[in-house]
């Protein structure tokens, strides 16, 4: 069942006074569960995509589904409040708030919400011991790894257990282990919870193991790749 | 609870960048409270000299005295006036007074001088003439048969303690008032003015003098609380009715409240640009925060946090700096207000003549009314709030996607 649709979403921006026509026509379905990375070149559009799909960037043409919401018919105020409930994300930066901790950076979320207390300190346990660091919950951003500030960051994508995970290049600052830790973490997730993640990446270990691939060149889907397991493609992909 | 966690913690990450801010709201804080002080001390300066030691905070006078201040004008006193007056639980002393004008002269010299008859013993609580004395004694009693004169006029005069000094002039209706009297002693007064023309009779020997016989010319009133003068004025208006005008040292010396009130216009532009180039520090430091944290702030959009929350952390951020700059600033003023209300400002040359000229004693002591301290700390609070509005404004339009490149 597709919980995200793309339809024909065009991206112009205005640099120094030349368009730049970002996005050219996007059309993509994500069904619940699925694992899919978006690659393509630097400047293909990917991050721009993302961007669109989190509602964080509004196209210049196109509708984003969200369950059947239409993301942009909603007021700005309504568009947060969606992302605080139905989207979790990770950045390339992990941009974790510096002065919270890593238990209170998961909570931040779920307190945004306005749930208990209570609640909200289970919830971040429970999620700090999925991601393997239950026992940094004390520790502030700047006393962790950049792998472990990555997890956190999963870990507070999460909390709010949202309808999908947008991922910007979540590996790109890490070094190999870290890399190996968070795609194992997050397939797991993805196996076990039935979390749906889609991510843009240029890293080919990430790409050999997402299970859907989306390729973007120049502001369109080039080609879109399904596989039954690990680098193995499915006959009959989608190509565009 | 989360967002004042938030707050604080945010104002110590960069403790450099909030101790800067926090500065700039102390010296703020300092600055206009110690210029305040100062400018308040003048005043109360002004006001002591004319007010606390020669006109009173209040006089009762014959109505048309005010208008005409001559001795026909004077004011018949009785008993029940003065028990009303003695009754009052605001009055603190009533003090009778002739004030009139005459010729004043020597053997060779003359010129002309206030006359002023004083009850010897109240006037002691008002112009404190047994402690001008610089050479000779005060009045025994109020029969005594001398004059005080003030030093400069007896400079001029050149009459000393034991010469006659002769004094011409007009007494009650049309009278002519002419006697010489042995100078007692002489006044130092500290206003230049005072200091040449003042000459003091005890009340029996200026009733003779001017033939008032008990009469007055204004019986001065000292309250208890100055503060109070409104108030009295008013109640004693309403007790006395029409036959005496009550009059307040604002009615009585007009000349010192515009004084003060040009003065305080003049302070007042000042302060205004004390307050302008503090506002603007306040406001670079501010501009500096709001551009460091773009990305923080566009990341806490991106991820679901309403701009109201995030507005409410800011506002907090800054209200913690500057309740906290506000109140060290207020903290600092005081030893400073302090110091110079022990050890007053003495101005030498010519700036203590330029002072001179107005009238006023060439120091100035600073005035350590807390008010000052309230006044000019909400003022700078209320400045930097208005200033704290920016982060909010710029929040208001900051998009996620634009804050996360930056």
């Amino acid at each position: 069942m597709s919980i995200i649709k793309v339809r024909d979403i065009k991206k112009v921006y205005n640099k120094d006074q030349v368009p730049v026509h970002a996005l050219n026509g996007v059309d993509l379905d994500i069904n619940e569960g699925e694992f899919t990375a978006i690659v393509g070149p630097s400047g293909s559009g990917k991050t721009t995509l993302l961007n669109v799909i989190g509602g964080l960037d509004e196209p210049t043409e196109g509708k984003v589904y969200i369950h059947d919401t239409d993301m942009f018919s909603l007021k700005e105020r309504e568009l947060i409040d969606f992302r605080l409930h139905h989207i979790g994300f990770v950045f390339q930066a992990y941009n974790l708030i510096p002065v919270l901790t890593a238990k209170e950076n998961i909570a931040f979320i779920l307190q945004m919400q306005g749930r208990p207390q209570k609640e909200c300190n289970q919830r971040s346990m429970e999620l700090l011991k999925m991601v393997g660091l239950e026992d940094k919950i004390d520790k502030r951003p700047s006393e962790l790894s950049g792998g472990q500030q990555q997890r956190v960051a999963v870990a507070r994508a999460l909390s709010s257990k949202p309808d999908f995970v947008l991922a910007d290049e979540p590996t790109a600052n890490l070094d190999s282990a870290s890399t190996a830790n968070l795609l194992d973490m997050m397939l797991r997730l993805n196996e076990e919870e039935n979390i749906t993640f889609i991510f843009s990446t240029h890293d080919q270990r990430v790409v050999d193991r997402a299970r859907r691939i989306v390729t973007l060149v120049d502001g369109r889907v080039d080609s879109d790749e399904e596989r039954i397991s690990n680098n193995e493609q499915v006959p009959n992909s989608r190509k565009n | 609870m989360l967002y004042l966690k938030l707050a604080w913690r945010n104002i110590w990450r960069n403790k450099r960048r909030t101790l800067i801010t926090m500065a700039s709201v102390v010296m703020a804080v300092l600055l206009s409270s110690v210029m305040s002080s100062m400018q308040q001390g003048q005043y109360d300066q002004m006001i002591e000299n004319t007010v606390g030691s020669f006109t009173g905070h209040l006089q009762v006078q014959h109505p048309d005295y005010f208008e005409e201040s001559t001795l026909d004008n004077s004011l018949q006193v009785n008993q029940e006036l003065l028990n009303t007056l003695n009754d009052h639980p605001k009055i603190k002393s009533v003090i009778p007074r002739i004030d009139s004008y005459a010729l004043s002269a020597g053997d060779e010299r003359s010129k002309a001088a206030m006359v002023i008859g004083v009850d010897v013993d109240s006037e002691k609580q008002l112009s404190e003439p047994d402690q001008k004395i610089v050479e000779g004694e005060y009045f025994g009693s109020n029969a005594a048969n001398g004059a005080l004169i003030a030093q400069g006029l007896g400079e001029f005069l050149n009459v000393g303690v034991g010469d006659t000094l002769v004094l011409l002039g007009q007494g009650f209706r049309g009278m002519s008032a002419a006697a010489a009297y042995p100078v007692m002693g002489i006044m130092k007064f500290g206003l230049p003015d005072m200091n040449k023309n003042m000459v003091y009779l005890p009340m029996e020997l200026s009733r003779d003098f001017y033939a008032v016989d008990d009469r007055v010319t204004s019986l001065v009133i000292l309250l208890h609380d100055p503060e109070e003068v409104e108030t009295v004025v008013r109640e004693l208006k309403a007790e006395l009715g029409e036959e005496y005008a009550v009059l307040g040292w604002q009615t009585l010396v007009p000349e010192l409240v515009q004084a003060i009130e040009a003065d305080r216009g003049s302070g007042l532009i000042l302060l205004l640009i004390l307050y302008m180039i503090v506002g603007f520090g306040i406001f670079g430091t501010i501009l500096m925060m709001t551009a460091e944290r773009k990305f923080e702030l566009g990341v806490m959009i991106a991820i679901g946090t309403a701009r109201m929350r995030m507005a409410i952390m800011l506002i907090l951020e800054m209200i913690f700096i500057t309740f906290m700059g506000t109140a060290l600033g207020m903290l600092f003023s005081l030893p400073v207000m302090y110091y110079f209300n022990f050890n007053p400002l003495r101005f030498s040359g010519e700036a203590a003549m330029a002072i001179e000229e107005y009238g006023m004693e060439p120091y100035v002591q600073f005035s350590t009314d807390p008010a000052i301290l309230i006044q000019q700390g909400t003022i700078i609070l209320i400045i930097t709030l208005i200033i704290g509005l920016y982060p909010l404004l710029h929040m208001r339009k900051l998009k996620p996607v634009e804050a996360m490149r930056h």
